[in-house]
């Protein structure tokens, strides 16, 4: 009995883990099918699409309906491709995640190490702010932008994706900070560093996992907004997912699959690039904290 | 006058007194424990001399100047935080020059300082690694270190041996006696731990609830505490206090105390003047566990010992002494015997009272009779 007891729990162990690496695998299959998709029906061309069999590899690949996504497809009323939507974007998404995140920094910063009498009601209202829905401010804002001068201008954008932004970023910081030993700012403090001396020195260094998760949770949704990006841009600052938008569902000419598949997948990349590549900063930090101790 | 002074302070949050009316003064090289335990203020007190809390009321001077009002870098002061409070993202070597980077003081100067403080603190080796790869020892010293290199007018210590293994905390302890007395700097110290206190003070202040309860020596907080709270805290066993009585015995004073059989009266101290009023009448009789012990142990340069026959209870041998315990007005008492000494549990021994350490308190206002 003894002998073979271990031999069935070894038995049943690796049924178990079979079964659980099958159901992987399936779950696995069905989420990337659509990914899988849109790649091979991008690198098609039209007619092959259109003689059916979309799950089936391309008999002649081609680069062409990515070449045309990127810079000759019509959009609007132009030929010019998702090139300067992407370029607008950019333009949009890294001031307005750089400064969100800062904000949100010092924010956190002062709500947990230079508490103030009512910082717990500010910073209720700023955690109100997250769950405000975007189409009540839709009109304000764009009376706000207005008044501003900054209506249909990317900088019009980046101030309303900052402003929504700040809730989170806040909440975040201000979660990660109150963990911060207060000692470490009072040190500094008797060694003389100033408020922001002491922010920049001391705690911006020690912020790396959090800086992350900010940035990753901002990028994706400032770059992935539609709402705003269709209703404050002009001509001259729509951003990719409002021209991807109006690429798509144009109701003029062909529809030309492929080149809307390879479109969305450019529209997609970015967000990922940023994943891939923090998302291991990320991890690595955690790391790091968890062997310090 | 003395070097570091503080008047009359009070301190509250909101409607709370974490401090009330705090006098205290500590001279040129002085080293000043603020001992109690926890909540009773002694963190805050420190923290109100670094300027990182803001006081209520009252005043606080170094070296003759009034910083009540100044921010923590005008203090001329260097503080070692409990949990050492390094700079994680810097060097061994930028921690300990931080301060004087902030301050403006050029690289090769700073280096310069760093280098001799390392040398002193042994920690010469470490200077290029992070706080993360040290251990609670080294981490010590490096705290240390930070606080050394300024050469402030008072040093402030939080605990900094509380996140210490027994040993450590021994040698550290040590070592920061050691280093009081070479630099003779001026030293302000908070602790919860009595036997740290004791050795290190120059001068102890007792706290409790926000009240200062005693100021003054070592000794003087040992042999002559000035309330009950101050006796039970300090030492280790703590003192026995006994409710006992004060009779007129044959003409004189005599001290009566219950045992689980009966009573014992031995003659009271004629020293202590107050106790003539207090014939009748209740009082604690407070005897340190090593006043209390066989007669052979006893102390014999004691101008007034006195034996009793006591029931020994329990009995703890120690290694190098022997406790023994037993019941007196109706609390365990602890006598502190010889180590061989040959008693036996349940046995009925003499017990020798030194009675030139007893000291007696007013069970009403705990109060120390004089």
């Amino acid at each position: 009995m003894s002998a073979s007891s271990p031999d069935i729990a070894v038995r049943h162990n690796i049924l178990s883990r079979l079964l659980i690496h099958v159901a992987l695998a399936v779950f696995a299959i069905y989420y990337l099918l659509p990914l899988y998709v849109m790649l091979v029906n991008s690198l098609k061309p039209l007619d092959e699409i259109r003689a059916g069999g979309m799950l089936s590899l391309p008999q002649t690949w081609t680069a062409a309906p990515w070449l045309s996504a990127w810079s000759t497809a019509q959009i609007g009323v132009e030929a010019t491709g998702l090139r300067p939507y992407f370029v607008n974007s950019i333009l949009m998404v890294i001031p307005a995640v750089t400064i969100s995140t800062l904000l949100g920094a010092l924010n956190g910063y002062v709500l947990t190490k230079w508490r103030f009498r009512g910082d717990t009601v500010i910073f209720g209202l700023m955690l109100l702010a997250c769950f405000i829905p975007f189409q009540i401010v839709l009109i304000p804002m764009a009376r706000v932008l207005g008044i501003l001068g900054l209506a249909g201008t990317t900088w019009g954008l980046v101030m309303v994706h900052v402003v929504y932004g700040l809730g989170f970023t806040t909440l975040f910081f201000r979660n990660y900070y109150e963990a911060f030993p207060t000692e470490l700012v009072r040190a500094a403090q008797i060694d003389g560093a100033t408020f922001f001396q002491i922010f920049r020195r001391i705690l911006l260094p020690s912020s790396g996992p959090i800086i992350v998760v900010t940035v990753i949770w901002q990028f994706t949704n400032i770059w992935n907004d539609f709402l705003f990006g269709a209703s404050f841009a002009d001509f001259d600052s729509i951003p990719m997912t409002v021209a991807l938008n109006n690429l798509v569902s144009s109701s003029t000419g062909v529809k030309e699959y492929n080149v809307h598949f390879a479109g969305a997948i450019l529209a997609a990349l970015p967000t990922l690039v940023v994943y891939v590549v923090s998302g291991r900063y990320f991890v690595r930090g955690l790391m790091a904290g968890a062997v310090k101790g | 006058m003395a070097f570091l002074e503080i008047r009359n302070l009070s301190k509250s949050f909101g409607p709370v007194d974490v401090l009330r009316d705090i006098s205290l003064e500590i001279e040129k090289g002085g080293f000043l424990v603020l001992v109690g335990p926890s909540g009773c203020g002694k963190s805050t007190l420190l923290n109100t001399i670094a300027g990182l809390e803001s006081i209520t009321k009252g005043e606080i001077h170094i070296a003759g100047r009034d910083i009540a009002g100044e921010p923590p870098s005008k203090r001329d002061i260097a503080m070692v935080f409990q949990s050492y409070a390094l700079y994680p993202n810097m060097t061994v070597e930028q921690n300990i020059g931080f301060g004087m980077e902030i301050r403006g003081v050029p690289k090769d100067e700073r280096d310069k300082a760093i280098g001799e403080v390392a040398e002193m603190l042994q920690i010469a080796h470490l200077l290029k690694r992070k706080p993360s790869q040290l251990s609670g020892g080294q981490r010590q010293r490096v705290a240390m270190g930070r606080a050394l290199v300024r050469d402030p007018q008072v040093f402030l210590f939080d605990e900094p041996l509380s996140n210490l293994d027994a040993k450590l905390r021994v040698d550290m302890r040590t070592e920061i006696k050691r280093l009081h007395q070479r630099m003779g700097a001026t030293i302000v110290y908070v602790t919860h731990d009595q036997i740290e206190a004791m050795t290190l003070a120059t001068k102890i202040a007792v706290l409790k609830d926000g009240y200062l309860q005693q100021f003054g020596t070592p000794r003087e907080i040992y042999n002559q505490p000035a309330n009950i709270f101050v006796a039970d805290f300090m030492g280790s066993p703590s003192m026995n206090l006994i409710p006992a009585r004060i009779e007129e015995w044959d003409g004189a004073l005599a001290i009566a105390m219950k045992t689980s059989s009966g009573e014992i009266r031995i003659a009271a101290p004629t020293r202590i003047g107050a106790l003539k009023a207090r014939a009748g009448g209740e009082v604690i009789f407070g005897i340190r566990p090593e006043a209390l012990t066989d007669p052979e142990g006893a102390d014999h340069t004691g101008k007034q010992v006195e034996k009793a026959d006591c029931l020994i209870d329990v009995l703890e041998p120690a290694g190098s002494d022997t406790f023994a315990i037993t019941q007196l007005g109706g609390k365990e008492v602890i006598a502190r015997m010889r180590a061989d000494a040959s008693v036996e549990p349940g046995q009925i021994v003499p017990l020798a009272f030194n009675l030139d350490k007893a000291v007696f308190f007013d069970p009403a206002t705990e109060q120390r009779l004089v």
